[in-house]
């Protein structure tokens, strides 16, 4: 693990609305709970991005408070409780506008790069 | 998602904050624990594990902290800061209170002193666009402002072209008849549209129309609302009745509103037509009215005064005789209310505000000794993750805590204080200003109260942030940091205790001028005795008392009366006695001296034979009156010394003739003697040439009557009074008083002495309190300087050398306080010199006995810490810490 990307909530300039974008579309495939998330994004970036706990939290409490996720507390399979996130249907739709910005996004940066 | 909803998801865990709080705290257990699973799983030795997860997962606290501002209301943080706050100032009772209390203290100053200027100089005059409302008046040399004759006033109103109106009036006096005989009710004659250029509607009935002020007029009255109700009981039958004024009957037309006020005339209670028919009101010299005027629109005030002085001078040529040297005074009517009050009351709130400063630099630099306390503690803070700008809002939020603690109490003190002083003013003076009615805590008070609190909260916010260069927090957990960084407080400390001695100095001097000013007032040579002297007055009824005769007997008949009250020594009269002012003045001139035409004026009075002998002021040369120099005999005239200094300078005035301007045969007069220069005028007014007639030659029907007692002159007066009304319950009795109280109760002397109190308790204040911040910081000092005073003392200092040490820290500091505070004395003297009298600005004695007593004060200061200091032990101190 050489290049570590550390996603920060304090620090918006870093790509914004990404930490939002990347927790609402993992909840896409099943409900998680907090450390499950930060888990899924690891994995799924084979270790390039880490979601600090102290960004994830606030995060998933702005995304309750949106209606975008819902949390209920659920027995883990090894029987402990946890406090599992579902997307809803609100937050599919965000989930839609995010994709969207952040494409925009990317083909700008990758314009400007390519061009200059 | 709308804002709505937000809100309401917001205010639902609200409700349930404790649940959010536990879910909260338990997920993040869950998400450690899983941590620690997966540590382990990786081949993290178990006894590692635990802190390598609390290292992975983060300060918890803060976590729960900032999902917590995710979905709290920007309030909630606020109130937990303002909690906090509490606590902190809760840890330190001796500093909140110290603080809140002086903060207070200065507050409190400032706001009363502020209503009283709110009320007298910010707002304007009750009177519709009081900005355009001019006091008119003539102006000669003697008197910048002076009364207008009825003629030139008539003619000033034809003439001009700058007043949309001006109306005169003049302060009078009836004889009001009731049941229980007469009384002598002040009253004021206004011409007919005076109430229409001030803008004054009448609470009932109307008020005087156009034709009412003309010569033969039905005789109208208009009532104060204060005369209505106590006089005539309120009845809203009133209007259209008639009362006896003088003998005569006078319709009542109107009822004036209660909030009218008029202060040049605020004792008027009755408001007659200004008909041009008193005998003064005949002839173009005698001069008995003010004006006001409107200005037109668009008219300046130099503008009017250029024309009314260019009428005034026409006049002058065509009015030779009458008008020579009457000129013209144009000047806002706010100016004539409050002008001479003014530059007084600007003292007293620059004073109180001087003690405001002072309170919040004592305020700021407590904080700075506290924050010194508190370094680690913030420094502690930083590193549990609190933010620079989060630890700014803490200091902000306690620094607003402090100050609205103080401003609650400063304003409930101030509203006190206020009521306090109302209270201490006595009412004769507190009459004639009417404007004062509305002081109190509200309109420009309450935002300049807000505007304070706002400065200071800002003060004390900026002070303990500029101290903690919050950047460098981690420097305060690093070192003991005893001696690092003090450095800066030192010289921020210092240079705050020297604003403060240097503005106690300046609030000192002030005060001690103002004090020896007041001696000096108090101690004015009157050429009289003015203890033991009964005053009142006796009004005549006119008709019944028209005669000249008919008044001398009435007088010989009440003195006589008066006499036989126990207790009275002597009796005498005069129409105007000692200590009424400067007026009622005559125009002379002196046979076989040469008469260039310039106005000689004097103040002329009427006296009884036995005036002099009662006030028992020296006579000088040749004789006094005898109850010969009667309407039978030639006249006679007394002079004083003033005056026989000024026109006879190498001559003897005895024998010589004085008449009118014309030196008509009938004016003619012989002097007959010198007496000296009884003080006519108010306590510091200056004294004019005098001159006194005899009664019996120059009789009238308002007769003051002057009588020396053995006893109490105050337990007399009701004696007195009554002796009056035995001769004839029909003459009114008026005005009773004692010399004393008039002395005492003096405008001039009252606002001395009130000005000196005043300012010598602020005065008194700011001494205690830059003692008390001189004490602070080398007390302070000291407790810094332990390990290197124990050194020197180790390394062989002495004693003495000790205290010489701490004593010389302190000197510096009081020295340039007092030096920098001596410079802005003299300033502040010179603004405050139009409020001295025979006192200079520059005062040496004043401002030596100043630095006297602050260098003292200093002194005794850091005689306790440096004590401390030179008792200390210099193994302890060394291993201190």
């Amino acid at each position: 693990m050489i290049y570590t990307l550390t996603i920060m909530a304090s620090k918006p300039d870093l790509l914004p609305g990404t930490l939002d974008l990347l927790i609402l579309k993992t909840l896409t495939r099943a409900p998680l709970h907090g450390y499950g998330i930060a888990l899924a994004i690891k994995r799924s970036s084979d270790d390039f991005l880490t979601v600090e706990e102290g960004s994830l939290y606030p995060a998933l409490q702005r995304l309750l408070l949106q209606g975008w996720v819902k949390a209920e507390w659920k027995m883990t399979e090894t029987k402990r409780r946890a406090r599992f996130y579902t997307l809803t249907p609100a937050g599919r739709k965000q989930l839609g506008v995010e994709l969207s910005r952040f494409e925009q996004m990317i083909a700008a940066i990758t314009r400007v790069i390519e061009n200059a | 998602m709308s804002a709505f909803n937000r809100l309401f998801g917001k205010l639902q865990l609200l409700v349930r904050r404790e649940g959010f709080r536990r879910d909260l705290e338990e997920e993040l257990a869950f998400h450690r624990e899983q941590k620690q699973e997966e540590l382990r799983g990786r081949g993290v030795p178990p006894e590692a594990v635990r802190s390598a997860a609390a290292r992975e997962v983060g300060n918890p606290t803060l976590q729960v902290e900032r999902s917590h501002e995710v979905v709290a209301f920007r309030w909630e943080t606020f109130l937990r800061d303002v909690r906090f706050a509490f606590r902190q100032l809760r840890r330190a009772p001796g500093f909140a209170v110290a603080a809140i209390l002086m903060l207070a203290l200065g507050m409190a100053a400032s706001l009363a002193f502020f209503s009283f200027v709110d009320a007298a100089l910010v707002r304007p005059l009750p009177y519709t666009q009081p900005n355009q409302l001019m006091d008119v008046s003539e102006s000669g040399t003697l008197f910048r402002r002076s009364n207008i004759s009825y003629f030139d006033f008539v003619d000033w109103r034809r003439m001009n072209h700058v007043f949309s109106s001006l109306e005169a009036y003049a302060g009078t006096g009836f004889l009001l008849k009731t049941p229980h005989g007469s009384e002598p009710v002040a009253a004021a004659k206004v011409s007919a549209g005076f109430f229409r250029v001030l803008g004054i509607k009448p609470y009932l009935g109307r008020d005087f129309s156009a034709n009412e002020d003309q010569p033969n007029a039905a005789k109208t009255v208009m009532l104060t609302y204060g005369a209505w109700q106590q006089r005539f009981g309120g009845r809203t039958n009133m209007v259209g009745e008639q009362v006896a004024l003088d003998g005569e009957l006078y319709t009542v037309i109107g009822v004036l509103p209660a909030t009218f006020e008029f202060a040049p005339r605020s004792s008027a209670e009755l408001w007659v037509p200004l008909t041009g028919t008193s005998g003064c009101e005949k002839r173009r010299s005698c001069h008995n009215l003010y004006a006001v005027g409107r200005l037109k629109d668009g008219v300046t005030v130099p503008t009017a005064l250029a024309e009314m002085k260019s009428i005034a001078a026409d006049l002058e040529r065509q009015y030779p005789a009458s008008n020579r040297g009457q000129g013209a005074l144009v000047r806002p009517l706010a100016e004539l209310i409050v002008g001479d009050i003014r530059p007084i009351l600007l003292m007293l709130l620059a004073g109180a505000g001087l003690l405001l400063l002072i309170a919040c630099v004592n305020v700021a630099s407590l904080l700075l000794v506290r924050c010194e306390s508190r370094r680690r503690e913030i420094a502690v803070r930083g590193a549990l993750g609190a933010s620079s700008a989060r630890l700014a809002r803490q200091f902000i939020t306690e620094g607003a805590v402090l100050v609205l603690a103080s401003t609650v109490i400063g304003v409930f003190v101030a509203g006190f204080a206020i009521r306090l002083v109302l209270k201490l003013v006595p009412k004769a003076i507190l009459t004639g200003m009417p404007f004062l009615h509305n002081v109190g805590i509200h309109g420009h008070t309450f935002w300049f109260a807000i505007a304070i609190a706002v400065f200071a909260g800002t003060l004390f916010s900026i002070t303990p942030i500029l101290r903690l260069p919050l950047k460098h927090l981690r420097d305060g957990l690093i070192e003991g940091s005893q001696g690092a960084g003090s450095t800066l407080w030192r010289r921020l400390g210092s240079n705050l205790v020297v604003l403060e001695l240097a503005i106690a100095v300046v609030l000192l001097s002030g005060a001690g001028l103002l004090g020896r000013s007041l001696y000096r007032l108090l101690h004015v040579d009157l050429a009289f005795q003015p203890d033991h002297l009964a005053l009142m007055y006796m009004a005549l009824p006119p008709v019944s008392y028209a005669k000249s005769e008919q008044q001398v007997a009435a007088l010989r008949n009440v003195m006589a009366q008066l006499a036989t009250v126990p207790g009275v020594q002597s009796v005498s009269a005069a129409d105007l006695p000692a200590m009424n002012g400067n007026g009622n003045t005559t125009w002379m001139r002196f046979v076989g001296k040469p008469y260039d035409g310039k106005h000689q004026e004097a103040n002329q009075r009427s006296i009884s034979v036995d005036y002099f002998r009662t006030l028992q002021t020296r006579l000088l040369k040749g004789r006094l009156f005898t109850e010969d120099d009667d309407a039978s005999k030639p006249q006679v005239a007394i002079i004083n010394s003033a005056l026989a200094r000024k026109y006879f300078p190498n001559e003897d005035p005895i024998g010589k003739q004085v008449g009118d301007t014309n030196l008509t045969p009938s004016s003619l007069k012989q002097i007959v003697g010198v007496v000296d220069d009884i003080h006519e005028a108010a306590l510091g007014d200056e004294t004019w040439p005098a001159i006194y007639y005899p009664f019996k030659q120059s009789p009238g029907t308002f007769t003051g009557l002057v009588i020396r007692t053995s006893q109490d002159e105050d337990s007399v007066l009701p004696a007195l009074a009554a002796a009056i009304r035995k001769v004839d319950p029909d003459i009114g009795v008026t005005g009773e008083t004692t010399m004393t109280r008039v002395i005492n109760d003096s405008q001039s002397a009252y606002i001395h002495r009130a000005s000196a109190w005043l300012v010598g308790s602020f005065a008194a204040l700011a001494l205690v309190l830059g003692v008390f911040g001189l004490y602070g910081v080398i007390a302070y000092s000291v407790s810094r300087r332990t390990r290197e005073i124990g050194v020197r003392m180790a390394l062989g200092a002495q004693r003495g050398a000790v205290y010489g040490l701490i004593l010389r820290e302190a000197g510096r500091l009081a020295v340039f306080g007092i030096v920098v505070g001596l410079v802005g004395s003299v300033a502040a003297a010179a603004l405050i010199r139009s409020l001295l009298f025979n006192t200079t600005a520059w005062d040496p004695a004043t401002l030596l006995s100043v630095a006297l007593v602050l260098g003292i004060f200093s002194m005794l200061a850091a005689y306790l810490p440096a004590r401390r200091a030179a008792t200390i032990e210099p193994a302890r101190a060394l291993h201190a810490d």
